[in-house]
């Protein structure tokens, strides 16, 4: 048992990460698929979509040879509009909402038709946009994931230059950084980044980390306004014992290197334990699997039925023969040497609560399981430390906005992770429009409108 | 199992399902084939003076995605020589001597040409004759086609030219590029013509190339007006058709129905509206003769179902119930009902009637899934939400009579009965 790297061929690396959600192949194969949409008035799956793209509207000009047109109606309502397609969980929002689910038909592939209408668009840069006249406002961005891009890109729209200041060596977020590299590439995520850019008005500075490099402060006095969408980074800890043995990784790092790294050189254990059952969880145990582990077990406190990922996304892991115990909490991680042996689980039992809330008990039933790495994935957490010492309102971190994406302090704006503690890229992109709704406001009024929270 | 045997004027077929003159109909190794597949008879593609064809022919329209929903073409007709035709119309008719084969026949627009042509053919065996009238391209250049059959009197006095040396029965096409194809079929029955049959091709223009900006089909660079039929053009056909079957001297002579038809379905609409045989080509020529197994075996088991014995039991049936606007009863009121267990929210019944027809739906908005109603009403009856659901008897239309008693417009001014006040 060891957790090393480089354990497949380049072969089997290419296959296991390559994209699990097929393109179409020919115009023809999307046209059956457009074809069959209703085109529904009021259309569930429109109102399914956080950020409210038309698509009836989109499937329909795809069915006219209209593509430039359907490009235009997804990124103008969700300029990340080419990665939501490969990243939504669509079988709970769009997809899911599909009337022909109500026929017991398969519902209209929408993510699929929409990832038709959008690479090209990315892949040729269409200029779709154009800006307005300046209007000599600046303000600043900070974060360049999916709600920072997403106001940075109305902003700049309307005539106002923005700059984004962003930690990492490249922008996209979690959308670059946090996903599994067979839904979306992080060339791809390049791209688009560098399609929302393309707009002009946009100046990302990266490797600046607020806190760090640059203070809120110095924003507020050089910018007309600022707008927060630093996401959440922090995993969340499990608290007990052994947590700090070797081989005891947290998901986001375990993707984060997948993101950053060639596959090879990627190190996985052969026995495999990820705890939780969210959407990192499932894409840490997966790619786990991808990267050669010979078992991988996801272990889960409550039951499918109060699983964070969804169905679909349980399946994904199920198919890479990733076992999943349920009931089961993590008590202790045991090890020799430093190194992780064991993880130890007591089963749980279900009882309601007061509200009818069904919660875990721990009972005396032990599980133990042999591993040689354990990655945790139960959740993240918002960076408390910072939004604290700005003096932000907060509730355990969470930045505290009004509906307008108004914070406590004036002229300061937030919106995505940070605000609502880690959601999905599409909820954050809508955030993005919001908070640069509520911006131009603001600007326009003169800085009138700020402080309300 | 009924009998779907068909008797037309002595021809007989095993089933009513003639292949139309045309592509699938010009030479004895298509002719043969059909047979085998089970066509009950062919009409052998157009003879007669001496043509050349051009490249492309053919071009279509397509709608959501379905293909040739509508197809038209420019070729003329058959380019091959004569006698090599008659020789395998020949031999066709020995091979299958139980199978219709009727031919159609374009000639020189002068008495003898006609003459010496119904002589070969008459000689080859066989059953029937049919006179082109109807071809809308290439021929009415020279005077022959559409040219007569669009002239009443032309066309009466070619088909006396027929009839004064035809010895087998005689079928005159008529072309529906005219504004009423009553007048020539009138013609054609006063000057003898046994029978008729309707429709031909339609003048069309498909499409237009946006890249060449040149129409379809392209020919060098060029395009031409094109013979329009398929799918697309039955309801025109049907309504040509009944014009024929009500009209006093028309409806005295059989009638081969023609025009989209591509089912079992789609021929018994034209046989309850007058039709004894249908010929088919648009859906041979996209699918192939396997076509006609469901053509017999849907119309039979309909047939079973209805209770006919044999064809002539349905022929002209649905006849006498196409009236003319004035005669419809004004009391007879439905309104459209929908069903919530069946709903599947896509709105479109909403949007149609809100924006298209009388504003009778109202729509209560719900998160993903609004709630429609119907506004009886307001709802006039006018079938556009239930034409529109995706799903099958979701929506029903409900008669709620407006009075007893059987009022059309006539009696209805005479009564001095209230207009619509809103």
């Amino acid at each position: 048992m060891a957790v090393r790297n480089n354990r497949l061929t380049a072969e089997e690396y290419k296959q296991h990460f390559s994209d699990i959600h097929p393109p179409f192949e020919t115009r023809d194969a999307a046209m059956v698929d457009a074809n069959r949409c209703l085109f529904c008035y009021d259309a569930p799956c429109t109102k399914s979509c956080p950020t409210g793209i038309n698509v009836p509207k989109f499937i329909k000009q795809i069915t006219t040879d209209n593509l430039r047109g359907a490009a235009y109606t997804i990124l103008s309502s969700n300029i990340m509009g080419g990665g939501c397609a490969k990243v939504c969980p669509v079988e709970k929002l769009c997809e899911g909402a599909c009337v022909y689910n109500l026929m017991e038909e398969e519902a209209i592939p929408i993510a699929r038709l929409q990832r038709y209408a959008t690479e090209k668009a990315i892949e040729e840069k269409w200029q779709l946009f154009e800006r307005k006249a300046a209007i000599g406002k600046k303000v600043a961005v900070v974060g360049a994931g999916p709600a920072g891009l997403s106001c940075a890109h109305v902003l700049s729209r309307e005539g106002v230059d923005v700059t984004v200041f962003e930690k990492e060596a490249k922008g996209g977020g979690l959308m670059t950084y946090g996903i599994a590299a067979y839904k979306v590439t992080p060339e791809f995520c390049c791209d688009e980044v560098d399609f929302i850019t393309s707009l002009g008005g946009i100046n990302i500075q990266y490797g600046k980390a607020l806190g760090k490099e640059i203070t809120l402060e110095e924003l507020q006095q050089q910018y007309d306004a600022v707008y927060l969408a630093f996401g959440v980074g922090l995993a969340r800890q499990l608290y007990i014992p052994g947590e700090q043995l070797t081989g005891v990784v947290d998901a986001i790092s375990f993707i984060y290197d997948i993101r950053n790294n060639d596959y090879p050189t990627v190190p996985v254990g052969d026995q495999v334990a990820v705890i939780g059952m969210g959407m990192t969880a499932i894409d840490a145990a997966t790619q786990a699997k991808r990267l050669g582990a010979k078992e991988v077990t996801l272990v889960y406190r409550r039951t499918q039925q109060e699983m964070p990922c969804t169905e679909t996304e349980m399946n994904i892991a199920l198919l890479d023969g990733c076992k999943i115990v349920w009931l089961a909490a993590p008590t202790e991680i045991l090890g020799e040497n430093g190194q992780v042996t064991q993880l130890v689980c007591h089963m749980v039992k279900l009882e309601e609560d007061a509200n009818g809330r069904r919660q875990p008990v721990i009972t005396d039933e032990k599980m133990v399981l042999p591993v040689d790495m354990v990655i945790k994935a139960a959740g993240q957490m918002p960076y408390e430390q910072l939004v604290h010492d700005y003096q932000l309102h907060h509730s355990n971190g969470k930045i505290s906005v009004t509906a307008n994406s108004i914070s406590n302090i004036t002229g300061v704006f937030a919106g995505g992770d940070c605000v609502n503690g880690g959601k999905e890229v599409v909820d954050a992109v809508q955030a993005g429009k919001d908070g640069a709704k509520a911006i131009l406001q603001y600007l326009l009024d003169g800085g009138q409108a700020g402080n309300s929270l | 199992m009924a009998d779907i045997s068909a008797n037309f004027l002595g021809i007989r077929s095993p089933n009513p399902y003639w292949l139309a003159s045309a592509p699938p109909t010009d030479k004895k190794i298509n002719v043969l084939r059909a047979f085998e597949a089970g066509w009950g008879g062919v009409v052998w593609k157009t003879l007669g003076s001496q043509v050349k064809n051009v490249s492309s022919r053919y071009s279509s329209v397509d709608y959501n995605g379905s293909r040739v929903m509508g197809f038209n073409n420019i070729e003329l007709i058959s380019d091959r020589p004569l006698d090599i035709n008659l020789k395998e119309i020949a031999e066709c008719v020995r091979l299958f001597p139980d199978r219709a084969m009727i031919v159609s026949l374009m000639a020189d627009n002068n008495r003898e040409s006609w003459h010496e042509l119904i002589k070969k053919v008459e000689d080859a065996g066989a059953h029937g004759l049919e006179l082109n009238f109807g071809c809308p391209h290439g021929m009415t250049e020279r005077g022959m086609g559409a040219a007569v059959g669009q002239d009443p009197e032309i066309a009466g006095r070619v088909v006396e030219w027929v009839m004064e040396v035809a010895k087998i029965p005689v079928i005159t096409k008529l072309t529906p590029n005219v504004h009423s194809v009553v007048p020539t079929g009138r013609a054609s029955v006063l000057a003898g013509s046994h029978a008729l049959s309707l429709i031909n091709t339609i003048q069309s223009v498909t499409g237009v190339n946006l890249d060449t900006f040149v129409p379809n089909p392209n020919v060098g660079g060029q395009s031409t007006f094109g013979g329009y039929c398929g799918p697309a053009v039955k309801p025109i056909a049907l309504k040509m058709l009944t014009t024929i079957s009500q009209d006093p001297v028309t409806s005295r002579v059989p009638i081969s129905g023609i025009g989209g038809i591509s089912t079992w379905k789609d021929a018994a609409e034209f046989m309850l509206l007058g039709a004894t045989t249908v010929q088919v080509c648009t859906a041979a020529m996209r699918y192939g003769f396997r076509i006609i197994e469901d053509l017999c075996d849907g119309l039979n088991n309909w047939m079973d179902e209805k209770g006919f014995r044999t064809i002539d039991d349905f022929i002209g049936r649905s006849v006498p119930t196409l009236t003319s606007w004035e005669e419809l009863d004004i009391n007879y009121h439905i309104v459209a009902n929908i069903n919530q267990d069946k709903c599947i929210h896509c709105g479109l019944c909403y949007i149609s009637c809100e924006d298209g027809s009388h504003q009778a739906i109202n729509l209560s908005y719900g998160n993903p899934y609004n709630t429609y109603s119907i506004k009886e009403e307001e709802c006039v009856g006018c079938n556009l939400c239930k034409l529109v659901c995706p799903v099958d008897n979701c929506i029903t239309m409900v008669e709620q009579r407006k009075g007893e008693d059987y009022v059309n417009w006539k009696e209805f001014q005479k009564r001095g009965m209230p207009l619509n006040d809103h």
